[in-house]
């Protein structure tokens, strides 16, 4: 009896380790797997040509800057919506809404967030892009501008909800305290609430931008993906063509083992990156806060 | 001088918990006004209404006036906010903000769009003064407030509430998680701060509501079941009920 016990004991936690570690084998496996097939793009592809400003894979024009570029501008436009919509959002659900309101609404923009990218891109391209065309009068809706409105609306729901949560973690008697000093409603959000959910609102930021710099479908349906190298802000208003549209729309059709299929996994591997950096910064922003509460503490 | 005149005042959370029936109660100018009783007897509620904190909790219903200055601070077309600044409060877990000692002293003034360098700095060593703790920090006065002790958090932020030049200070339960002697300051300071203000506590204990009370109410579920001077109501009650709770015989 005890030592079948203890037996089961050694299993379940050997299992549990062993799914704990397997995340961290499969991350290692994938980015082993990432620079065996993108690394030799550095020898069959001169640096020079590798960082140049046309990708025409055709002709054996490798210039990976135009799709850099282009994920950069669509990101950081998605952002520009997102970041202000999103933290609106989760400021309204948490602080503003009466009960009812926040119960109807917190799943429903969850129930956003579950909504398939193709589907977006879908109604992107039959309503959004015809339309922008129009209104903005532009040669063609399909733009870069385009693929951060969309991404923007993949991005704001995973922004609101772990911004919301964050909000609705900080301790009633803060806002109780603001309230007593005849803060305003306003005040206390801005002055008091917002700042002590600081590092869960960035944590929700960062979250959006990994989701919105690695989707794929949408951007690749409605960004016109033109491989032009952004330069000025006009560039916003007129096609791009993103990293991960290219890997997902050449990958098929490539030969396995030319400069063109490494060079696709040299693009995997600088998307990793890009990921890993912004990964790595939202943590430390967290890290870096509970510190010194931490300190505080002691 | 009645400062605070409570007129049959009924009230009930919405979901039924906590409720004061029929409250009558005249609150004195300059005297610390006790309000105590078991748990759950409505004082935290009653000290809440008198700043309109409960606004924010459910309230089912609610009846009745409070007359603060003869305006009824209840009539929903009261600005709120001014009636906050008039009526200052301290919790019983000290609340720091997350900023320096001197940003919390002054936060209260700057919302209320104080700019003036030296009116702040003025403010802030009078009401860290009021509130007995200006020796203990006036040399880091920049240090997080959050560091200072939970004695010394809980009088910055009663200085905090001074900072605003209320007319009336409810304490609830201010002293709850403090030891004997940071106790024994706070009550000391309120003593100081009776001369100016009107204050109402919510003691912790029936013994601080010995100490402290000029005036003292005893609650009881939700019913005022007697009022009177302090030295009165604590050596002979009225009530039998009163007594009992006095003595130690319940509670």
């Amino acid at each position: 009896m005890e030592k079948s016990l203890t037996w089961r004991e050694f299993i379940v936690t050997r299992a549990i380790q062993a799914s704990g570690y397997s995340a961290i084998v499969f991350v290692a496996l994938i980015f082993f797997f990432l620079l065996r097939e993108g690394a030799p793009a550095l020898t069959d592809v001169k640096l020079s040509a590798l960082f140049s400003a046309r990708w025409y894979p055709i002709e054996d024009y490798f210039g990976v800057l135009p799709l850099i570029t282009g994920s950069l501008v669509v990101t950081i436009g998605a952002m520009l919506i997102a970041f202000p919509l999103g933290i609106g959002t989760a400021v309204y659900i948490s602080e503003i809404a009466p009960r009812w309101i926040r119960e109807i609404l917190k799943p429903l923009v969850e129930l956003l967030g579950g909504l398939p990218s193709v589907v977006l891109g879908f109604l992107g391209i039959l309503l959004v892009s015809p339309f922008l065309r129009v209104f903005l009068d532009l040669p063609t809706g399909l733009t870069a501008f385009t693929g951060s409105l969309l991404l923007g609306g993949i991005a704001v729901p995973t922004i609101v909800s772990v911004a919301e949560d964050a909000l609705d973690a900080v301790p009633r008697s803060y806002r109780e305290g603001a309230w007593a000093l005849g803060a305003t409603r306003w005040q206390t959000i801005w002055y008091v609430t917002l700042p002590a959910a600081k590092s869960g609102v960035l944590t929700a930021v960062m979250l959006g931008v990994g989701r919105a710099i690695g989707e794929t479908m949408t951007v690749m349906m409605v960004t016109g993906n033109a491989p032009v190298l952004a330069t000025a802000l006009g560039s916003w208003f007129a096609p791009a063509r993103t990293m991960t549209a290219t890997i997902a729309a050449e990958m098929g059709e490539v030969a396995n083992g030319s400069a063109h299929y490494h060079v696709l996994f040299f693009i995997g591997i600088v998307l990793f990156l890009i990921s890993l950096g912004v990964n790595v910064a939202a943590s430390s922003v967290v890290f870096r806060t509970k510190k010194r509460a931490e300190r505080i503490l002691s | 001088m009645h400062k605070i005149i409570i007129e049959s005042l009924s009230l009930q959370y919405s979901d039924g918990t906590e409720s004061l029936r029929d409250v009558n109660l005249s609150i004195h100018q300059n005297a610390v006004t006790v309000l105590f009783g078991p748990a759950g007897g409505g004082k935290s509620t009653l000290l809440r209404c008198l700043n309109r904190l409960n606004d924010l909790a459910e309230v089912k219903a609610s009846s009745g006036r409070i007359l603060i200055d003869g305006e009824n601070i209840l009539d929903p077309k009261i600005d709120v906010i001014a009636l906050r600044r008039k009526v200052g409060m301290v919790f019983a877990r000290p609340v720091p903000l997350p900023m320096s000692i001197r940003d919390n002293v002054t936060y209260g003034l700057e919302l209320a769009g104080e700019k003036h360098r030296a009116t702040l700095d003025e403010a802030v060593e009078r009401s860290l003064t009021l509130a007995a703790i200006w020796d203990e920090v006036k040399d880091r006065l920049d240090t997080l407030a959050v560091a200072l002790s939970g004695g010394q958090q809980q009088r910055v932020c009663l200085a905090r509430v001074l900072a605003l030049q209320p007319e009336i200070i409810l304490l609830d339960e201010p002293t709850s998680g403090l030891d004997p002697i940071s106790t024994g300051k706070v009550e000391a300071a309120l003593q100081e701060l009776k001369k100016e203000y009107t204050v109402v506590l919510v003691p912790h204990s029936v013994q601080q509501a010995g100490r402290t009370a000029d005036h003292a109410a005893f609650f009881l579920q939700g019913e005022l079941v007697e009022y009177g001077e302090g030295k009165s109501l604590f050596t002979a009650p009225k009530q039998k009920k009163t007594e009992d709770y006095v003595t130690g015989r319940f509670g």
